[in-house]
């Protein structure tokens, strides 16, 4: 876990006591919105449909209980006793009111936490594979250099006002938990000899024109790594389109120049600058690697786990859905689903927060992820205590075993809270949840990724969906279009559109027919639905979801 | 060519404190659709606006919504507005709790 650094601390205060400053000036008068804008939105506070939002990042998703519990006081104190967990791995408050705004940075600010740049043109949130430090499958902790590659763009002068928003990935492991092909730039730590470093993928990004990221460089040792970041951001700040805000993100720029030609520029700028990074930032990644260290692993028993898995059902259910295997034999990593069935995805209440907190006090070497799926992650929990944990969670609602299964969906805020939305989408996610829910299917469908985006800025992550749903307004009407075959990981590939629209009453029963579909079509229970769709295609899924047309057509 | 008819208009923007959706009545502000002046005259229309627009210290981003009048409330045309007009539809977070 990293700490705060007397510098990081003094900074932060000073931003914060800058801001409670511009805040006073605009309730007195003195700003006026246009002035004051530009400043809130720095500081991660929106306002959206029906209230300011303010947007707290949690760097690479890693918290400890003491953070979690802050965040409880702070949804009860200042917001409605919620949060909302989101596919950046930040946390959205959606009711706080301006003039408390800043007591609430100063109140994350004790904690190391903060809003800064989760907004505007600049470097947002670097995110990272929710499992780091923990999984079995990783070459190394991505969360370091994560760290490092915050500190290296928070305050970055060069870098305020960027073409448009920049976000970056960073995955440990070969299996891409963090979708780094749909991010700016995309960091994949590779082993060379013994020798770590990164792939570098850059120009991935969904929103209106969804692009899969491209290797720029296929090995950056670790010392060059900042260097090489500061290159292509620096040439994409340049280069980038500043005259249309559709084309100003980095894939465009790829795109329109090509990625050899961006390849020339960076080593050119790359060449330039390199000699000013004289390893200051290898002293500071040293120590930053300090923070990080592997929690003293305990040597426990694991019986209480054998034997609830053997005796409750509902406990083995859990187990075979939200547990992934830990590096450590002894543990596991554990999800915890905020995907209760008909509740808002990715919704925790202040209790359930502080549930989570003295969990993983005191079972889970104090530590927290938030997923990109909008689930909170137990990473180290030694097996004995699964049990506990789990008859805990589920007295709290959180004992949902649905990881990775058809009600297990990423929803935007959508028109519920949005300003941006063109329709909703957390109602279609707890009527596809319900729904299947009541058919008592979900296990027996299997691994189903269901991603639904309130407009086409697509923070539901809908193209990546294995069945994607885009809310859109046609003629005042919502209509929901369907993706089919999109992927998020290590095989990334964008969905691919299935025909016209349903309205909100309709697209549930089109998403039954098309998982019915599936089911009939597979060729063994243990097929996917992904892995059906690439072996047979879009048509006989199409002929599911319009069967008026087929009709029509014979 | 003629140009559009004037459709019944309200104006409308978020409380600078508070954030919450509110509505020009006479010369204040409620948080009540139904309360809200309805504006039938174009040219009437524009200059409320404009006055509306100088409360930068009460209110942020202010703008005309269409509604239809049933009676003499103002009902929203667009399902944007009607949201705005309610609140969120997962909780009884918003408005629906006051109206
Ligand atoms: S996808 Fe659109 S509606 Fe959803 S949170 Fe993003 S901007 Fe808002």
């Amino acid at each position: 876990m990293y700490h705060y650094t007397d510098f990081d601390a003094a900074f932060l205060k000073e931003r914060n006591a800058q801001f409670r400053a511009q805040v006073e000036r605009r309730i007195d008068g003195s700003l006026t919105e246009d002035e004051f804008k530009p400043l809130r939105l720095m500081n991660g506070l929106y306002l959206q449909l029906h209230a300011y939002m303010l947007r707290v990042a949690i760097p690479y998703g890693t918290l400890n209980s003491r953070q979690m519990n802050q965040l409880a006081l702070i949804a009860e104190r200042w917001d409605k006793g919620y949060g909302h967990f989101t596919t950046r791995q930040n946390i959205q408050f959606n009711w706080p009111q301006l003039r408390d705004v800043p007591d609430m940075l100063d109140a994350l600010a004790e904690v190391d936490m903060h809003a800064i740049q989760t907004s505007g043109n600049t470097i947002r949130n670097v995110t990272a594979d929710h499992f780091a430090g923990a999984a079995a499958d990783e070459v190394t902790d991505p969360r370091p250099i994560a760290e490092l590659i915050r500190q290296w763009s928070t305050d970055h002068p060069e870098f305020q006002f960027l073409p448009r928003k920049f976000k970056v990935a960073v995955t440990g492991a070969e299996a891409d938990r963090a979708v780094i092909k749909a991010h700016d730039i995309g960091l994949r730590a590779v082993k060379r000899e013994d020798r770590i470093g990164f792939e570098v993928i850059v120009g991935g990004g969904l929103g209106r024109t969804p692009m899969i990221g491209k290797v720029l460089f296929d090995f950056v040792s670790q010392e060059d790594l900042l260097p090489t970041l500061e290159a292509i951001v620096s040439v994409y700040n340049l280069l980038g389109r500043r005259d249309n805000k559709h084309k100003a993100r980095i894939k465009i720029t790829v795109h329109e120049n090509g990625i050899e030609d961006i390849r020339a520029r960076v080593d050119e700028r790359y060449a330039l600058i390199r000699p000013q990074f004289t390893g200051v930032d290898q002293t500071l990644l040293a120590r930053i690697k300090a923070n990080f260290a592997a929690p003293q692993f305990l040597k426990g028993d694991s019986a209480p786990y054998h034997s609830a898995y053997k005796h409750d059902p509902l406990f083995r259910s859990w187990a075979d859905t939200n547990l992934t295997p830990h590096r450590n034999p002894d543990y596991a990593i554990v999800t915890i689903s905020l995907k209760a069935h008909g509740k808002t995805p990715g919704d925790a209440t202040a209790r359930q927060m502080r549930l989570m907190a003295g969990l993983a006090q005191r079972y889970g070497h104090d530590e927290l992820r938030i997923s990109h799926e909008q689930n909170v992650i137990l990473p180290h929990v030694h097996k004995g205590d699964l049990p506990s944990i789990y008859y805990a969670l589920k007295a709290e609602g959180l004992g949902t075993a649905n990881i990775g299964l058809i009600s297990d969906i990423i929803a935007c805020p959508g028109m519920d809270y949005c300003a941006l939305a063109t329709a909703r989408s957390i109602p279609i996610a707890r009527e596809i949840a319900t729904r299947f829910d009541e058919l008592n299917l979900e296990h027996d469908i299997g691994p189903l990724k269901i991603k639904i985006s309130g407009c086409i800025n697509a923070c539901g992550h809908h193209h990546v969906g294995h069945i994607g749903i885009l809310g859109l307004d046609r003629a005042g009407v919502e209509n929901y279009q369907i993706t089919l075959g999109g992927d998020g990981t290590e095989q990334a590939a964008i969905g691919e559109r299935a025909g016209p629209g349903f309205s909100a009453t309709e697209i549930i029963p089109a998403v039954e027919r098309l998982v019915m579909a599936y089911l009939d079509l597979r060729t063994v229970p243990e097929e996917t639905f992904l892995q059906t769709y690439r072996r047979i295609g879009m048509a006989p899924f199409k002929a599911a979801l319009y069967p008026e047309e087929q009709a029509n057509a014979a | 060519m003629p140009s559009k008819p004037f459709t019944p208009k309200v104006i409308t923007a978020n409380a600078l404190l508070e954030g919450d959706v509110v509505y020009l009545t006479g010369d204040n502000w409620t948080r009540d659709l139904s309360k809200a002046e309805i504006l039938t005259d174009e040219a009437d229309a524009d200059l409320r606006l404009i006055e509306a627009s100088a409360q930068s210290d009460k209110v942020v981003g202010v703008y005309l919504a269409d509604v239809t009048v049933n009676g003499s409330v103002p009902v929203p045309v667009h399902f944007r507005e009607d949201f705005r007009a309610k609140g969120p539809s997962n909780y009884a977070h918003g408005k629906q709790e006051q109206f």
